[in-house]
């Protein structure tokens, strides 16, 4: 029987909240799903506020997926605010989804896409509040199935003893192989309750179950091996891949909110993957091989797309979109398609070089030229062979100056401080790299209107990245290096004008760090920091350093370990990893090389257009790079409707 | 090198004007929701906008008086500029279609006149105080209207404002829920329209402050639910001692 919505109790509690439409649901594109036809029910979350978290492709792709499986409906749930929070306790009105206002509690599975760690206590608001046990060890027979997936699941060690299942990789075929088992079991008459369920998703290898898995831990705190703790349970619990990205043209209506989001535009995923090899990229590392969707692929989605949405903007998403086998020619149809119908196109890509600005000037055929990205990464020469990026100085200034000289104003450059051999001297490059910037670019312009803006991210360490082994830099020592680039640009008298400078101290960074690379000993942490108050770790305004911090030192009071071993210490080549037994399909010892290539400022080429540098992830996992050029046209550029 | 906007302002062809509701659960969407939900409408529709010129082509559209957030409405009214000649039945349609359920067209009409802002001079709003009797709100709105004049504080976005409530309010009537439901009145409510708006949340901080201490709980939960039923020019005469407010979509209808 279909549970009852919460609606009407909400209802009386909405006008007292800030921007309640984001609790009502009733988006353009949402499903209405009938919840007594489906065997297998979802509630998908993004544990992070409805703004951040409604246009996330991810569950947007997952949602889709899963309504249109036979038997399985989704329906999607976000964190609540806490001015809603209080006022749901002091009603009892429990963790909701916006489509139907169901309880969270009364679904079979409920999935969470963590594209960050720093959504780990939302994931416990939402838990409490949805009436379920915190600890997977807690819930009994009629608790949903708790899994995690996105990202942060290629470590999913700090929240092991709260979820029941991770999903390693690409959802779209994972999420429906869980389905299957789900219904089988239910069919079945559910034999042998939850427990049997969790073993059959275990046995089946589609998702790793931490509570089948003993960690045993060294005197000195290092773990000494992580071993199933039953018979019939994988040793290593691999990552999907899906394959020919055209078969999965998802999101196919994309969801338009009625409440203001952060990303106000319509995004289509021209290719999955990224072989560039910057070593402090988790993403690069763990989505490889490349597979590119087809340019009549990317044509089609962003045709159906629009008419879909009505948005007015399309992004063409990627790690690097510029990078697509045939992007000029598909940023060239698709700018002559919609050249009159009000439509624009942007392509976030930081490819530092001229071919990037041509694409640029093509999608803003009509439009302003105000800013445009770049993301040398590492200020020095020097700390671009580590980081391999590969980037030469003079590159990156005859690529401003193409810029500046096309007509755009602004140009934001984007750096990393902390990352590993990274000396002040390193960090100060940056300071000279942007004078040379405006100083070449009033050049080229005439003009001394134009901007250069730095931002500075802190780096953090990742698991499956050759900087897994790497020391984090203390936020002390991150916050020092800034004040001094900042004193840098600012003394500057004839550029400092010119120079924006944005960046974060290095306190959030930390704990970022010590989510990324913790294990099991670290969901204390977040239960503590969690019970104190702690949420949306992910906003400056709610982020609490010291209550992490004292959460940390509390949590750990009766450990050998403690924040710093978590974050700020190199690990040795010998020494069990959190993740070791999670198969991202890299091999351990090409990261490790890599590691040592490092060190030693040597460069690594993309396999994409040299020969393959043995990653070990196609051997691993049976795929292949997928790229064009397709022989496939495009089909015949018609005026759109919109115009 | 200075680039030049590629278009040029074009003139729209033909005006229209709209009468939409948001109801049910969309009532919380605020004005700039609805803003940015009406024009992807538009757009998914395939209604052939007029657009300002420049490098930031904006749909020529017109809003009026929108009704705060967490209001629901019968009668709000915009205006939109068209690039190409379209009938206002098959506009109707295509847009309501485009809409989520519970932002909908009720009426279009072509514009035929100017003024069209001035015409809607006052508005009906019906209230629904699910906590409290007719008789508990009587008495405070006969005391209200009483009263020569009754300032509430509210703060806007330009800080704490003052509002004579009295000066704008027309009429106030108590009635008992049409179902019948015990404890519940229904509290219509005429307000002129002013700028800055005297809102029905005023009205109800009004009361609150002219009914008999303690200020029973029922004036705020639950929520007072708040409709506005119509919007238009008031009319003169009738046969009745009820404010009149006129369909101010009734001067483009005649003359078309």
């Amino acid at each position: 029987m279909s549970p009852e919505s919460v609606f009407p109790a909400l209802e009386t509690l909405l006008p007292r909240v800030q921007k309640p439409i984001q609790y009502v649901g009733g988006e353009v594109n949402a499903v209405v799903a009938d919840w007594d036809a489906a065997q297998v029910r979802w509630a998908l979350m993004y544990p992070d506020a409805y703004e951040v978290g409604a246009p996330n492709q991810g569950v947007q792709i997952l949602y889709e997926v899963l309504n249109e499986a036979q038997g399985v409906l989704a329906e999607r749930t976000y964190a609540v605010w806490p001015d809603l929070e209080a006022l749901m306790r002091e009603h009892d009105v429990p963790q909701f989804t916006v489509d139907s206002h169901r309880p969270v509690g009364a679904f079979d599975v409920f999935g969470l896409s963590f594209s960050t760690e720093l959504g780990y206590t939302n994931m416990l608001t939402a838990l409490d509040l949805a009436g379920i046990p915190l600890l997977a060890r807690d819930r009994v027979d009629g608790h949903p199935l708790v899994v995690a997936g996105g990202h942060a699941a290629f470590n999913p060690e700090p929240i092991a003893d709260f979820i029941d299942a991770a999903v390693l990789g690409d959802g779209e075929e994972a999420v429906l192989r869980i389905s299957e088992i789900v219904q089988e079991w239910k069919s079945a008459g559910e034999p042998g309750g939850r427990a049997q369920l969790l073993v059959n998703i275990a046995a089946s290898g589609v998702a790793y179950v931490p509570a089948f898995y003993d960690v045993e831990y060294l005197e000195d705190g290092r773990i000494r091996r992580v071993i199933p703790a039953r018979s019939g349970i994988p040793w290593r619990v691999a990552k999907h891949t899906v394959m020919d990205l055209d078969e999965w043209p998802y999101p196919k209506a994309p969801l338009v909110p009625l409440a203001e989001t952060v990303h106000e535009r319509m995004s289509v995923e021209i290719f999955r993957g990224c072989t560039r090899g910057c070593r402090f990229c988790q993403a690069g590392m763990i989505t490889r091989p490349v597979r590119e969707r087809s340019k009549v692929g990317i044509a089609e989605m962003v045709d159906r797309g629009l008419a879909a949405t009505g948005y007015e903007e399309v992004g063409l998403l990627s790690l690097s979109s510029a990078d697509h086998s045939e992007i000029a020619e598909v940023t060239t149809y698709l700018a002559d398609c919609y050249e009159d119908s009000q439509t624009s196109l942007s392509l976030p890509s930081t490819r530092v070089d001229a071919f990037n600005i041509d694409l640029a000037n093509e999608l803003s055929r009509n439009g302003r030229r105000s800013g445009l990205t770049f993301a040398p990464e590492g200020g020095s020469e020097r700390m671009r062979r580590v980081i391999n990026k590969q980037v030469t100085e003079d590159d990156l200034i005859r690529t401003v100056a193409t810029a500046y000289g096309a007509g755009w104003r602004q140009v934001k450059l984007y750096f990393m401080c902390g990352l590993p051999t990274e000396t002040d001297e390193d960090v100060l490059q940056i300071a000279r790299l942007a004078r040379e910037v405006i100083r070449v670019g009033r050049e080229v312009s005439g003009r001394r209107d134009i901007r250069c803006t730095v931002s500075i991210g802190g780096f953090v360490p990742k698991p499956h990245t050759p900087f897994q082994w790497a020391a984090q830099l203390d936020h002390e020592s991150t916050d020092a290096r800034l004040a001094k680039l900042r004193d840098a640009i600012r003394t500057d008298r004839e550029y400092g004008k010119s120079i924006g400078f944005r960046y974060h101290d290095g306190k959030p960074g930390i704990i970022e760090g010590l989510l990324s690379r913790g294990d099991r000993r670290v969901g204390r942490i977040i239960r503590t920091a969690w019970e104190r108050g702690a949420r949306f770790d992910g906003w400056s305004e709610h982020f609490d350093f010291d209550r992490w911090a004292q959460a940390a030192s509390d949590a750990l009071a009766d450990e050998s370990v403690d924040l710093d071993w978590f974050t700020t210490r190199e690990r040795q080549h010998a020494e069990v990893l959190p993740w070791d037994h999670l198969d991202s399909g890299l091999d351990r010892e090409w990261l490790w090389e890599d590691w040592q290539d490092a060190i030693d400022e040597v460069g690594v080429e993309d396999c994409r257009w040299h020969p393959c540098s043995d990653c070990g992830v196609c051997d691993q996992l049976g795929t292949e790079i997928q790229v064009g050029p397709t022989d496939l046209g495009l089909p015949e550029i018609r005026v759109s409707a919109l115009a | 090198m200075s680039r030049k906007p590629p278009r040029d302002y074009v003139a729209p062809v033909q005006r229209f004007r709209l009468r939409y509701a948001k109801r049910g659960r969309l009532r919380f969407a605020s004005h700039r929701d609805f803003q940015r939900a009406f024009e992807r409408a538009l757009r998914r529709a395939g209604v052939p906008m007029a657009y300002s010129a420049g490098f930031s082509p904006h749909p020529k559209i017109s809003y009026a008086n929108a009704a705060p957030t967490g209001t629901a409405s019968e009668a709000e009214y915009l205006e939109i500029g068209v690039a190409r000649e379209c009938a206002a039945d098959q506009l109707r349609a295509a847009i309501d279609a485009a809409l989520p359920p519970g932002l909908d067209i009720v009426d279009v009409v072509e514009a035929q006149t100017s003024d069209f802002a001035a015409r809607l001079q006052a508005s009906r709003w019906r209230i629904v105080l699910a906590g409290l009797t007719p008789a508990e709100v009587a008495g405070p709105v006969a005391e209200l209207l009483s009263r020569p004049e009754c300032l509430v504080e509210r703060l806007t976005k330009n800080g704490v404002r003052q509002f004579d409530v009295r000066e704008a309010l027309l009429e106030a009537r108590v009635a008992p829920a049409p179902n019948g439901a015990e404890g519940c009145a229904i509290l219509t409510v005429v307000l002129r329209q002013a700028t800055p708006a005297v809102r029905p949340d005023d009205v109800l901080a009004a009361l609150r402050s002219v009914a008999p201490a303690p200020v029973a709980d029922g004036w705020q939960q639950p929520p007072p639910q708040v409709t506005r039923e119509q919007q238009g020019p008031l009319a003169e005469g009738g046969v009745t001692d009820e404010v009149m407010i006129g369909d101010p979509l009734a001067a483009d209808r005649e003359a078309t």
